[in-house]
């Protein structure tokens, strides 16, 4: 099932500059009992966000109306834990197009790719440069450039590329996923299948 | 060429490499649970089409389900949903489903190989990141999301770069009460939580060959927890004993025939890897972790480091810190607990059981303590009464429950309540992961009872 297509984005930013951030406080395992793909950007940073009464904690970044913008920006290995595809959902359904951080766990990183959503990695240098215009500045536009790989702070001109396989790219800028792909070359499977050995 | 193991099994599975892109792998077992399955088969619905290859996919309920009473219909309805969903799609595609109650019903790290599904040089993927586990056996094997969860079903393949590779070797004898757990808690410890993000691990030297099947399963499946993709250990006379006989694994001439590929799957004499480490098995202690991520572990002895003394963020370091109720420069040992979790994919093996018998045998369950015993399976469970542990574990005073992740992850009733400290033998010691606001300390099955019958953490050393 094909998703949006991702080209440039312009948008301000939220920063969380927290390392290690895991999949269990982007979504925690209670909120996972869905069988449907809806409504997992209310529960987004669940715990952080809201106290255990449901009040929003005032301090937590989601809940200051300074920030908004489709780029969320967090600490060195964003994303660790669980494989649990709901944390990508989550952010993508809170209305999140691209993560930025100076390093990603793994799967994270692919379930992102996988539906839509773009992991922008930067150097911890310009990582904190993000983070210290960003929260001086809260109106600062960032703009992430895919078909150029190229991410950089509008007002201050600061850039800096980034990495992604060509293959994936391809996916993103026209919305395929893998399955689309697979189903092209159907043939082959079913010949390799025939061969393996358990 | 010269290969490594994950080389061998890899590059024998790939259908067709991607010029800068990913390979297309092919999957020789699925497991399934009920999950991360849901959305994967609504895509295959709307997508038109069925499951390519429903008798290499294996589907259990473990994640979502009571450890209690699980005769009776399952209270919480979002949870009976899914678990429904989970039986339905299964009928529907044809897979083999071994539902709540089913005898061969537990988590699916622990069945998979219980049944013979797992098997060296097969690759393995399940929409858990522990399927890491099955790399115990020589397996690739790894977690996937959901998408790819659909795209296996669909495809029976999935599509991924190939990682880097690693090797971690310790040679030398572990200390007395030193057990798996503490292996790989110490690992963890030394590279850190995305120390081996990006890499495929192998677990080589003297202690994993040592480590019985049960012990390797244990190592392997904590890799993820360095950000490994998966790890893996070379088969041995081990691995073939343990799994010969089983349910699905071959016999006769097939068997044989596996035989002859199985031998083929070691890491060549002079192959490279993309990274090595070496420890030495006598330097490691039993081990505990005191801050919200499994890299934050130490030897129990140990007091909590100053954050000058470790890597990383200051500010990450105090707020994980503050949310344990912990101080630089505490010591460990003396601190008192409230709950004691053993199970999981992780430790909910019967060598775990009975480690766990070991220390508590004559004892009585602390006051303070609330236990939660819960074997990873039915046949955990139906060795743990053959065995006599059951006695051992009533008499001092424990309730043994039944099969599921349980606190591994707290999406069922098993929440350990906020503030309160668990020594718990599962994977994970995120904030709220085993319920909000709780607080949880790793550790192996032999601090766990430790803890479990003096109420405080206890250097098991001092009771074995
Ligand atoms: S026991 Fe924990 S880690 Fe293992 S499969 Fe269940 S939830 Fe995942």
């Amino acid at each position: 099932m094909a998703y949006d297509s991702f080209h440039i984005l312009k948008s301000t930013a939220v920063p969380l500059p927290i390392e290690n951030v895991d999949t269990d406080q982007i979504i925690p395992a209670r909120f996972l009992k869905a069988t449907e793909r809806k409504g997992f950007g209310d529960n987004l940073f669940r715990d952080w966000r809201y106290n255990q009464d449901n009040t929003p904690k005032k301090e937590f970044v989601l809940n200051n109306s300074q920030f908004k913008g489709k780029i969320l920006v967090g600490g060195h290995n964003f994303g660790s834990g669980s494989s649990r595809e709901h944390a990508a959902w989550a952010v993508y359904d809170y209305g999140f197009r691209c993560v930025v951080s100076s390093f990603f766990a793994d799967i994270f990183k692919n379930n992102c790719l996988n539906i839509g959503v773009l992991p922008v990695q930067v150097s911890s240098e310009f990582l904190t440069t993000i983070f210290e215009t960003v929260e001086e500045n809260p109106d600062t536009e960032l703009q992430i450039d895919l078909p150029q790989q190229k991410i950089q702070l509008i007002s201050m001109g600061a850039s800096e590329s980034f990495e992604i396989n060509t293959y994936k790219k391809n996916n993103m800028l026209n919305g395929y996923d893998d399955i689309d792909y697979l189903h092209s070359i159907k043939e082959d499977i079913i010949a390799f299948a025939a061969n393996t050995p358990l | 060429m010269k290969k490594t193991l994950f080389d061998k099994v890899w590059d024998s599975h790939i259908v067709k490499s991607i010029e800068e892109g990913p390979d297309v792998l092919f999957i020789d077992r699925h497991m399934v649970h009920e999950v991360t399955s849901p959305v994967a088969f609504l895509g295959l619905k709307n997508r038109g089409i069925s499951v390519l290859h429903p008798e290499k996919t294996f589907a259990t309920a473990d994640h979502n389900t009571p450890t209690l009473n699980q005769h009776l219909p399952v209270a919480d309805p979002l949870s009976r949903n899914q678990l429904k969903a989970l039986e339905e799609n299964a009928k529907e595609h044809g897979i083999s489903y071994w539902g709540l109650g089913h005898q061969k019903n537990g988590i699916v790290h622990v069945v998979g190989p219980e049944y013979g599904i797992t098997q060296p040089g097969a690759t393995i993927v399940c929409g858990d990141s522990h399927t890491s586990t099955h790399g115990a056996f020589g397996a690739i094997a790894f977690g996937i999301g959901t998408s790819e969860v659909e795209m296996v079903l669909a495809t029976q393949c999935i599509m991924q770069p190939k990682p880097k590779k690693m090797r971690i070797t310790i040679d030398g004898n572990l200390n007395h009460g030193v057990t798996p757990k503490d292996v790989a808690l110490f690992i963890i410890s030394q590279l850190t939580t995305s120390g081996a993000t990006g890499y495929f691990v192998e677990y080589a030297g003297e202690v994993f060959r040592t480590l019985s099947m049960e012990g390797r399963m244990t190592v392997c499946n904590l890799s993820i927890e360095m950000g490994a993709r998966g790890g893996m250990i070379a088969p041995d006379e081990k691995t073939f004993a343990y799994i010969k006989d089983r349910e699905f694994t071959p016999k006769g001439s097939a068997w044989e025939k596996a035989m002859g590929y199985w031998n083929t799957l070691y890491t060549d004499e002079g192959a490279v890897f993309d990274k090595e480490f070496i420890f030495d098995g006598s330097e490691i202690d039993p081990m505990i972790t005191f801050g919200t991520n499994p890299g934050m572990g130490m030897s129990i002895t140990k007091a909590i480091p100053k954050a000058e003394e470790i890597q990383g963020s200051a500010a990450t370091y105090a707020k994980s810190l503050e949310y344990m109720g912990y101080h630089e420069g505490e010591k460990m040992i003396g601190k008192p607990i409230d709950y004691v979790f053993i199970g999981s994919c992780t430790n909910g093996r019967i060598e775990d059981f009975r480690a766990f018998a070991q220390i508590v045998k004559g004892h009585k369950r602390a006051p303070n303590v609330t236990a939660w015993l819960v074997p990873g399976s039915h046949k955990v469970l139906n060795s743990i009464k053959e065995e006599g542990l059951l006695e051992i574990f009533e008499s001092a005073g424990f309730q043994l429950r039944e099969p599921g992740c349980s606190a591994c992850l707290a999406m069922n009733d098993d929440k350990i309540p906020a503030g309160k400290y668990a020594v718990s033998t599962s994977n994970r010691n995120f904030e709220g992961r085993q319920g909000p606001g709780a607080r949880t300390l790793l550790a192996s099955p032999l601090v766990a009872a430790a803890a479990a019958i003096t109420g405080k953490i206890t250097d098991p050393r001092t009771l074995i």
